[in-house]
């Protein structure tokens, strides 16, 4: 079953087509790597999931039923959660306040504060962010700071979970580090949708791999097919 | 158990001091100068517009410079209807009328983020003044009007009410999980809506009712006028104080906009008094050097002075057991 489907999404900003004609779809419970050049419309693709962008033709379903039109906030307690490519943690707030705010506008509105405290406390025990529970959100590092943003994301209870460049900027620990997380949240059973530039680790937690240019869909497949195809590597090495 | 012990110990002190406070505040006409009653109703009014504007503005970091159109609004709500209705309709009324106005002015601009929405604000005050003084000189042919007078003492118990629901529901906002969204808005507009917060509506909520006390402050000082005409109810200054009261007092802590707003109250009406001439230059003195040394307004001195002086009993040895665990 597909949890979310894309027709013919297409999106510009003036003159510049972002996202052309592109048709995606994710299966439940997998994981989905999104590839391309710099540029290639990967984030506005994920905009346009989340609701951040409306799109100017196409259509995005999500468990069968039309997205497109709906709010980021609607979106998101239908079960769609997101991180972002450059960190929009809530810097002044602590890890803590950061993480309750999605249990507590999340999909499980109406949650009491007691029930919510206590899964803040798990979550952020899930990411390994335990000891820095009460620590603002502005000094944790980078890579910390990423792992607050996937625990806020969670918090919200997805089904789907859009992570953009979550190892981007993380030493080679750190990547291994999230790529132990992103499998066991696959082990949720919370179906995964990441852009990623760091292909050793795409290649190993994807189970397929799409990949955009110009905002153009030209491949799709497992990572074996991805890696040895003709098209993905002229557009990534050149001719 | 120690910790909630810890915690009614440390509200026992703040909570007894402003319990004793709001009892000499709402017994004062029994003892004090008609003056001193007089004065304390402009305090009031200060504060009640402070607080309600850090309602909004404070967590959200939208500027707003809307506040005297809310009381503007108050004011000729009740020159208009005060002497038909009776006073706590007026200032229910004033209210109400503060109140859809700024769903209104929200549901049109809070879109427009930083500085857009700041200058969309100020010119709101002007363009409602323009408004009912073309109105006023063009349709009725007389500009201003006389407000019914109320006695000081009624109007200060009105003002004192006012002033206690400002604050109950300023708290009430600042400890629930929306106040954490506001503030989360604050932080990440974007993030926060990602995050299921109906940013929005929880924006036009919130700026709406932070405008019904404002409106209804208005509404009751306006009967202190006796007159009042669109220059006098639409004041700018009315719009700067409550920003520059905030600022002042510092917006950390709960307390810090009605530190602000008391001082710089007082501070307005003992220059004023003391140096007509000068008035305006001290004033703005004090604002800059309070800008310029203290950034987190007075309750950062008090903050920063209390944690000196932790320090120094740590030094002393005596507070190594009292402070182990703050």
């Amino acid at each position: 079953m597909q949890i979310l489907e894309g027709e013919g999404v297409s999106k510009s900003f003036g003159g510049l087509a972002a996202v052309c004609h592109a048709d995606f779809c994710v299966g439940q419970g997998q994981v989905v790597g999104l590839i391309g050049p710099n540029g290639a419309g990967k984030t506005t693709l994920f905009n346009l999931i989340s609701g951040a962008l409306v799109l100017d033709a196409g259509e995005i379903r999500y468990k069968g039923k039309k997205i497109t039109g709906c709010k980021p906030y609607q979106i998101c307690r239908g079960g769609v959660a997101r991180t972002f490519q450059s960190v929009k943690i809530f810097a002044d707030m602590s890890a803590f306040e950061n993480v309750l705010l999605g249990l507590l506008f999340g999909k499980s509105t109406g949650m009491s504060s007691a029930d919510a405290a206590r899964e803040a406390a798990e979550l952020l025990e899930f990411v390994g962010l335990s000891a820095m529970s009460a620590t603002p959100a502005k000094d944790l590092i980078l890579a910390n700071q990423k792992r607050l943003e996937v625990a806020r994301a969670l918090a919200t209870k997805p089904e789907l979970l859009l992570l953009d460049e979550l190892m981007a900027g993380l030493n080679p620990t750190e990547v291994a580090q999230a790529m132990e997380m992103v499998t066991r949240i696959r082990e949720k059973g919370i179906t995964i949708f990441m852009i990623e530039h760091v292909m050793k680790a795409i290649m190993s937690v994807c189970d397929r791999i799409i990949v955009l240019h110009h905002g153009e869909k030209i491949a799709e497949g497992t990572p074996q097919e991805i890696a040895t195809s003709r098209t993905v590597i002229e557009v990534y090495l050149g001719e | 158990m120690n910790n909630v012990a810890s915690a009614s110990r440390r509200l026992l002190a703040p909570g007894a001091i402003t319990l004793v406070v709001l009892v000499l505040l709402a017994t004062l006409p029994r003892y004090a100068s008609a003056y001193t009653v007089i004065f304390l109703t402009s305090i009031l009014m200060y504060i009640v517009s402070t607080v309600s504007w850090v309602i909004f503005s404070g967590p959200t970091h939208y500027v707003s410079l809307a506040p005297a159109a809310f009381l503007g609004v108050g004011i000729y709500t009740s020159a208009l209807l005060g002497r038909t209705l009776p006073l706590p309709v007026v200032i229910g009324l004033g209210g109400l009328a503060s109140f859809c106005l700024a769903l209104l002015i929200g549901a049109l601009t809070l879109r427009l983020r930083g500085i857009y929405f700041t200058i969309f604000t100020f010119g709101l005050v002007e363009l409602i003044k323009n408004l009912l003084l073309w109105y006023e000189v063009n349709i009725m042919g007389t500009r201003g009007r006389f407000v019914v007078v109320v006695n000081n003492n009624t109007i200060y118990y009105v003002m004192f009410i006012i002033f206690v629901v400002t604050l109950l529901t300023a708290y009430l906002i600042r400890r629930s999980r929306f106040g954490l969204a506001l503030r989360s808005i604050g932080e990440s507009e974007e993030a926060a809506a990602h995050i299921g917060i109906n940013v929005t509506l929880l924006k036009v909520v919130t700026f709406a009712i932070s405008a019904v006390f404002t409106g209804a402050a208005g509404a009751i000082i306006a009967t202190r006028w006796t007159y009042v005409d669109p220059y006098i109810a639409f004041n700018y200054l009315f719009s700067f104080m409550p920003v520059l009261m905030a600022i002042f007092g510092g917006m950390g802590l709960f307390f810090g906009p009605i530190l602000g707003a008391t001082v710089l109250g007082y501070l307005e009406e003992v220059l004023i008094t003391r140096f007509p001439y000068h008035y305006m230059l001290l004033f703005g003195l004090i604002l800059v050097v309070v800008i310029l040394f203290l950034p987190n307004g007075l309750t950062g001195l008090i903050q920063r002075g209390g944690a000196t002086l932790r320090q120094l009993k740590w030094q002393k040895g005596d507070g190594a057991t009292k402070h182990a665990n703050p």
